[in-house]
């Protein structure tokens, strides 16, 4: 390994020359053509030069893309693809660990996630009854319509709590007494003739829209003592009809509850 | 200038015809290439300090890109192949940072 730039001075090489180049081979005339072989000799020269980096160039280039390609491995050493298959199990171990995790995480996401759905969706159930029942919400279905008529205005409070009453028993699931929703804390108050329901004067006849069962609730109204009965007593009457399709759109208030918190460990 | 353009032919060679190594010849190219970029600044430096021999370049050329691929064959037939190519290009780079700074010494004059 001595390609050491050449200590000869230039004469020597010139002494070389048709060795080295074989074109410059058979005149071997050292004393006529002196001038003719060095130009021969320098063109061979320089061809030669040009095929050797030519060469390099095209050796360089194709190892530099195939050192880009996968294919190296195809030519490594024994000891280097031992390296090379630990290296590339132990991250694909690396990998596979970290799959698991991604898994169970991603199972806990959607179980929870699943958890939650059903647990909103429960509670929107909840809240959208107890709207009804509470009177928060406009409800709609089939029940009946009464028009409470008093001509003598003789009916008292209790006798319009009976109403509510009876209603009640009979399975109403919401009550609407002349546009006033009947609701929990609902109350019955004034004179006869000048009746209230939660403070609001209530004109009659009174109009009464009840959702629940149509049969239950107006046989449960006729029975006898029951209230078209009671009402009759006092002068007055009772119209029911039944409706498939009814819509109860008077609201409460959601009352405030100051002392009376909800009691969530149970 | 020849060897520029021969470099440079070389390359685009390189680029169009982009052939694949044969697989004996997978270890022995990159350092035979290194082999030869050490003759190639070789020559350089001796064309600088004006001592540029056709000759001398070409069996050193030659000479070196089958001294330095024996070695590795060599190695590879030892079983420290992956070593002793290492130690040539170790050496093949030591030369060629000799032979660049001679080769910036006449440039820059530093």
């Amino acid at each position: 390994m001595s390609p050491d730039p050449p200590v000869d001075p230039p004469a020597a090489g010139e002494e070389s020359a048709p060795t080295d180049a074989p074109a410059a081979g058979e005149p071997g005339t050292a004393t006529g053509g002196g001038t003719a072989a060095g130009r021969r000799r320098d063109l061979s020269a320089a061809l030669l030069i040009g095929v050797l980096t030519l060469l390099l160039g095209f050796a360089f280039t194709v190892q530099v893309r195939n050192s880009d390609d996968e294919q190296v491995l195809a030519g490594a050493r024994e000891e280097d693809l031992v390296r090379i298959v630990d290296e590339v199990s132990s991250r694909g171990v690396r990998l596979r660990d970290q799959i698991a995790d991604q898994r169970s995480a991603l199972r806990q996401l959607t179980s929870s996630d699943g958890e939650s759905a059903s647990a909103l969706e429960e509670a929107r159930t909840r809240e959208a009854s107890l709207a009804v029942l509470n009177g928060t919400a406009p409800a709609r279905g089939p029940g009946l319509r009464l028009t409470i008529r008093d001509p003598d205005d003789e009916l008292r409070v209790t006798d319009l709590l009976d109403v509510i009453q009876e209603l009640r028993g009979a399975g109403a699931e919401t009550i609407q007494f002349d546009g006033v929703r009947v609701g929990l804390s609902t109350a019955v108050t004034g004179a006869p003739g000048a009746l209230m329901i939660d403070g609001r004067p209530i004109p009659a006849p009174y109009e009464v829209i009840v959702l629940g069962s149509p049969q239950d609730i107006e046989t449960a109204l006729n029975i006898p003592g029951g209230v078209v009965q009671a009402v009759g007593g006092r002068g007055g009457s009772v119209d029911v009809v039944q409706q498939p399709d009814l819509v109860v759109d008077a609201l409460r208030p959601l009352p405030d509850a100051r002392y009376a918190a909800p009691d969530t460990d149970d | 200038m020849i060897p520029i353009l021969g470099l440079v032919a070389g390359v685009l060679l390189g680029l169009l015809l982009d052939p694949t190594v044969p697989l004996w010849l997978q270890p022995y190219l990159p350092i035979a290439v290194v082999a030869a970029l050490d003759a190639v600044f070789g020559g350089f430096r001796a064309r600088l300090d004006g001592i540029f021999d056709a000759k001398v370049f070409t069996i050193s050329f030659v000479s070196n890109v089958v001294v330095a691929a024996l070695i590795v064959f060599l190695g590879d037939q030892l079983g420290v192949g992956a070593q002793l190519s290492t130690a040539v290009v170790v050496v093949l780079g030591i030369r060629i940072f000799g032979n660049a700074a001679a080769i910036r010494r006449h440039v820059f004059r530093a």
